[in-house]
């Protein structure tokens, strides 16, 4: 058994434990002590268990026999304390933990932190530079030992954005905000996922992260901004159709309250982008079902790389 | 509106899946078997046996058997949709694509999960409620039968409900617990969620019913004597679980009936425009689901605290610490929701509450643990199957009992929520927690309901598969939860390497699928063995608690006579002092009622224009269930009596056949 898995995991990349940001860093250092922890009390049962079973089997009568044994003030108040201390050791590193990695936090930093706003699409992921006045599809780039400030909507069924290498995941939810904030402390290119079922396509919904010096930031931004395409409401409009298109793409932002207003569909009956209530179900019939081959590509792209 | 819209709603021809092979052919084997089933009943002419002796029967002992049968059907059904899971995960990757296509890969793990939850694991502990409870404390009946009958009915109709889904129309492509917006008429316009309401809401009504139903039971109809703290530990867990039905299914049922308002009226509980609040939904959805968790388990605990001491020969361990952490559990249950949904950014400090009470409802299942476990020293321990079970249990109930600690820090579970490290623990704790203990329930009560005992060595295949084939379907899934795989994927890249692995673990069903084929044959070679292994004495572990102070199985009174209860373990000190001269009386109890079959019909029914959109069966549905209880409400000639002397007869006729085995 242990042959066999380990061939299995030979050479396999544990994202939750090959971390290289500052965030998932410690989250990694908090999922191994509670794991330890856990040993301590796990190990001993399991051995305690299969140890009492035996001694006192029935085919062993040395072992002592008394029927009517059924209790001791000590014996008990050991299980009802030991695990009562534990737990409360637990409770303080809960306490400290969910502070110090709340991802709405900030991290503190002297380096500027770059904003990227994170639109969960069906079923593909929009991010939309405030700042450098660009946006990309289905991969975004951020400067290495930088602080990164995701905030993160959706304009599609509820997903979970996360960066298994650089941070734990958060909520995209429509018609609201949520934040996440980390750091990648080593270049690479990192896998993105979708965490949360959100519909046909949500499996193939990844996205690359990439960290990449300051310099090499800096020349994409330009680049975007002066070679693509620009990013307005109509075009908006024909990303959020539904597509099982995994293609990246990448734009100059021309509308730099499209954030707000992919919100503001939610909120606002008289919203730039049009309202959705929620009840207008899209036409039955035309529905995919199968995003695997990636048949579904929306047009408004077509030829656009 | 058009004829056919008043006639059909939005029923048509295409609502049958003719282009779905796999699921016409397992809708269309269903109907196969039903209609075998009824063919087999005509020509052995037992239709009014079943009638009478069962569909309408009022007995809790024959109303939790029908329990126990659906529900290890629906395992069934549901072990085939985890076959198909694993099948797809295993072969889904690059550029192969599978078993079926997406469409049926979210229908199906949604409908796997939906079944084990509401039409097994419920279905287990209801059936064993059944038998067991009125025995245990030493009662003739429930609170009240024809409730009880109707409860299972509605059970019934919402599962026959969620396999209709299979031939007519769809089953809900967004999870077990189907959030909203995907579950909304925007994301999700076909009647697929609209089976997973209407099927849950039915069964769950009858779930709360038959929770207040043992609650009043266990509280009125003790036996004289059995103060709470006499009262064996399953009934207590029973008293918790059933608490925690009460408490936490007018949640989901509220809930339900929003989501259905949203999706029939255009109404926006939870839609994500219009002021609906997603968010609203996951935290009832969960108020609901975590209680859930402990009303499945509470039951498992009971019956390994009534096992081990049994098969140790020796009294429970610190009963009272016992009963006070089926307490403790039962109200910290509510305290805990939250931490199902840690990553919608609550803020710090709502978090860490959620994660310390997490951490705090470990304890008294730490105790719990420690007393089985104490339960042993200085006992004779016998390794029975229930015992092999309960061994099995402990291991892997603790290793995935702390898994369910780590998730419950919440920056830990930043980053394990939603992957497969999570859906290995939960497994863990329903398979190894829920499944197993009922599985050690039903080999160790089974004797007392069949008559007879099941095959010992059957019984260890069985538990052997389930325990290896647990451990090699799930140690890949905790791995893969570290190799960052996120759960219900119908594909991935070869290139992030967990096909492996993902294959692994669809061995490890294969394993559990030969566990099941094992425990099939334990049934059948038990029955056909039955007069060796018969149980004439009504006792055949020597075990401590009154059901077994009455034949197996016992008679349609229970006890023919009442005796008083002075200690714990009653069974056992009668055992010791002998029994005093039985006192016989005369004995009432309820006659049959197929009110609970025209409930449920018509609930059936108006569930199915509540899917379809058909509103003449939504208001025939409807007015047929008032009108149903209107009229049983009416009827005056309900029960009938055995007399003293045949009571009496009837039990010297048992004494002579224990005598004539002796």
């Amino acid at each position: 058994m242990i042959g066999v898995y380990t061939v299995l995991l030979h050479g396999k990349n544990f994202q939750l434990f090959s971390t290289e940001g500052i965030i998932a860093d410690q989250e990694k250092n908090l999922i191994i002590f509670t794991v330890l922890l856990g040993c301590t009390i796990v190990i001993p049962v399991i051995i305690m268990t299969f140890a009492i079973a035996w001694h006192y089997r029935e085919g062993n009568t040395k072992a002592a026999y008394r029927p009517e044994w059924s209790g001791s003030l000590v014996a008990e108040s050991i299980w009802w304390i030991i695990p009562t201390i534990i737990i409360g050791i637990l409770a303080v590193v809960i306490y400290q933990s969910s502070h110090a990695l709340d991802p709405f936090k900030e991290l503190s930093s002297s380096t500027k932190p770059v904003r990227i706003q994170v639109v969960a699409l069906e079923w593909r992921w929009l991010f939309i530079y405030p700042d450098e006045k660009v946006a990309s599809i289905n991969y975004v780039k951020f400067p290495v030992d930088t602080p990164v400030n995701f905030t993160i909507t959706s304009d599609a069924p509820m997903n979970a954005f996360w960066i298994p290498q650089l941070s734990g995941q958060v909520y995209a939810m429509s018609g609201m905000s949520t934040q996440l904030h980390l750091a990648a402390r080593t270049p690479g290119d990192y896998r993105g996922s979708s965490a949360n079922i959100s519909g046909l396509g949500f499996a193939g919904m990844n996205f690359t992260a990439s960290a990449v010096s300051k310099d090499e930031f800096t020349t994409w931004t330009d680049l975007l901004r002066s070679g693509s395409k620009p990013l307005d409401k109509e075009v908006y409009k024909g990303l959020a159709q539904k597509t099982c298109d995994t293609t990246k793409y990448q734009f100059k932002l021309t509308d730099p309250n499209l954030y707000n207003e992919v919100i503001n569909k939610y909120m606002d009956p008289n919203a730039a982008l049009g309202t959705t209530g929620g009840n207008d179900a899209s036409s039955e019939g035309s529905e995919p079902k199968n995003c695997m081959n990636k048949t579904i590509v929306s047009s408004v792209l077509e030829g656009e790389q | 509106m058009s004829l056919h819209e008043l006639v059909l709603g939005k029923l048509t021809w295409s609502a049958i899946p003719w282009g779905d092979l796999m699921t016409l052919g397992a809708g269309v084997s269903v109907v196969v078997i039903a209609i075998a089933v009824c063919i087999f009943i005509t020509i052995k002419k037992r239709w009014k046996w079943l009638f009478t002796e069962w569909l309408g029967s009022l007995d809790p002992k024959k109303i939790g058997i029908m329990y126990i049968i659906i529900a290890l059907i629906m395992l069934l059904r549901g072990f085939a949709d985890a076959l198909m899971i694993r099948a797809q995960q295993a072969l889904s990757v690059g550029d192969m694509h599978g078993i079926v296509s997406t469409d049926t890969f979210q229908q199906v793990f949604s409908a796997h999960g939906s079944i084990m939850i509401f039409f097994v694991a419920m279905g287990l502990v209801f059936g064993l409620l059944n038998l067991i409870v009125p025995l245990q404390i030493g009662a003739r009946d429930v609170a009240f039968p024809t409730l009880n009958s109707i409860s299972f009915w509605l059970f019934a109709a919402g599962m026959g409900l969620i396999n209709l889904s299979l031939l007519v129309g769809e089953f809900s492509p967004a999870g077990w617990l189907a959030y909203p917006p995907l579950s909304e008429l925007q994301y999700s316009p076909g009647v697929g969620v609209d089976y997973w309401i209407w099927s849950l809401q039915i069964a769950g009504v009858g779930s709360l019913l038959s929770g207040i139903n043992f609650i009043v039971t266990i509280l009125t109809m003790r036996r004289k004597g059995m103060t709470l703290f006499k009262m064996p530990i399953f009934t207590w867990s029973a008293l918790g679980s059933m608490s925690l039905v009460a408490l936490a299914f007018p949640i989901l049922t509220a809930t339900l009936f929003m989501l259905s308002l949203d999706r029939m009226l255009g109404m926006h509980f939870f839609t994500s425009g219009a002021g609906g609040n997603p968010m609203m939904y996951i935290n009832l959805i969960w108020a609901w689901g975590h209680p859930e968790v402990y009303i499945l388990v509470l039951p498992a605990f009971g019956i390994f605290s009534e096992i081990v001491p049994v098969f140790s020969r020796k009294k429970l361990f610190g009963y009272t610490s016992m009963v006070w952490a089926i307490i403790a559990i039962t109200l910290l249950s509510f305290t805990v929701w939250l931490h199902h949904f840690f990553t919608m950014g609550s803020g710090a400090n709502v978090n860490a509450f959620f994660g310390i009470m997490t951490g705090v409802i470990a304890i008294p299942t730490g105790v719990k643990l420690f007393n089985w476990i104490f339960t042993m020293v200085r006992g004779r321990v016998k390794f029975t199957t229930p015992m092999l079970w309960f061994l099995g249990f402990v291991v892997l109930f603790t290793v995935g009992g702390f898994a369910g600690v780590i998730l419950s820090v919440p920056a830990a579970d930043f980053q394990l929520h939603n992957s497969l490290f999570l859906v290995a623990h939960f497994h863990t704790m329903i398979v190894a927690g829920v499944l197993f203990g009922f599985f050690a329930g039903l080999t160790y009560w089974f004797p007392k309901f069949a008559g007879f005992k099941l095959n010992e060595k059957l019984g260890t295949y069985a538990f052997l598969c389930w325990l290896f084939g647990f451990l090699t379907a799930f140690v890949p899934l905790y791995i893969l939860g570290f190799l960052g795989a996120t759960r219900r994927l119908d594909h991935y890249d070869s290139s992030l390497g967990w096909q492996g692995l993902f294959i692994v673990a669809g061995v490890g069903v294969l394993i559990l699928g030969l566990g099941v084929i094992f425990q099939i044959l334990q049934l059948i070679v038990s029955y056909l063995q039955r007069n060796q292994t018969r149980d004439l004495t009504g006792d055949p572990w020597d075990a401590r608690t009154l059901e077994w102070a009455t034949s197996s199985p016992p008679a349609h009174y229970n006890f023919a006579s009442l005796e008083e209860v002075t200690t714990r373990d009653a069974f056992w000190e009668t055992k010791q002092k002998g029994a005093p001269e039985p006192r016989y009386e005369d004995i009432v109890l309820p006659k049959n009622s197929y009110v609970g079959l025209f409930v449920a019909g018509f609930a059936f029914m108006a569930g199915f224009g509540f899917i379809w959109h058909i509103i003449w069966m939504i208001a025939l549905g409807l007015l047929g269930v008032i009108v149903s209880v209107i009229v049983r409400s009416f009827a005056d000639d309900t029960e009938y009596t055995i007399k003293a002397a045949t009571v009496k007869k009837l039990e010297e006729a048992r004494a002579a056949r224990l005598e004539e085995y002796a």
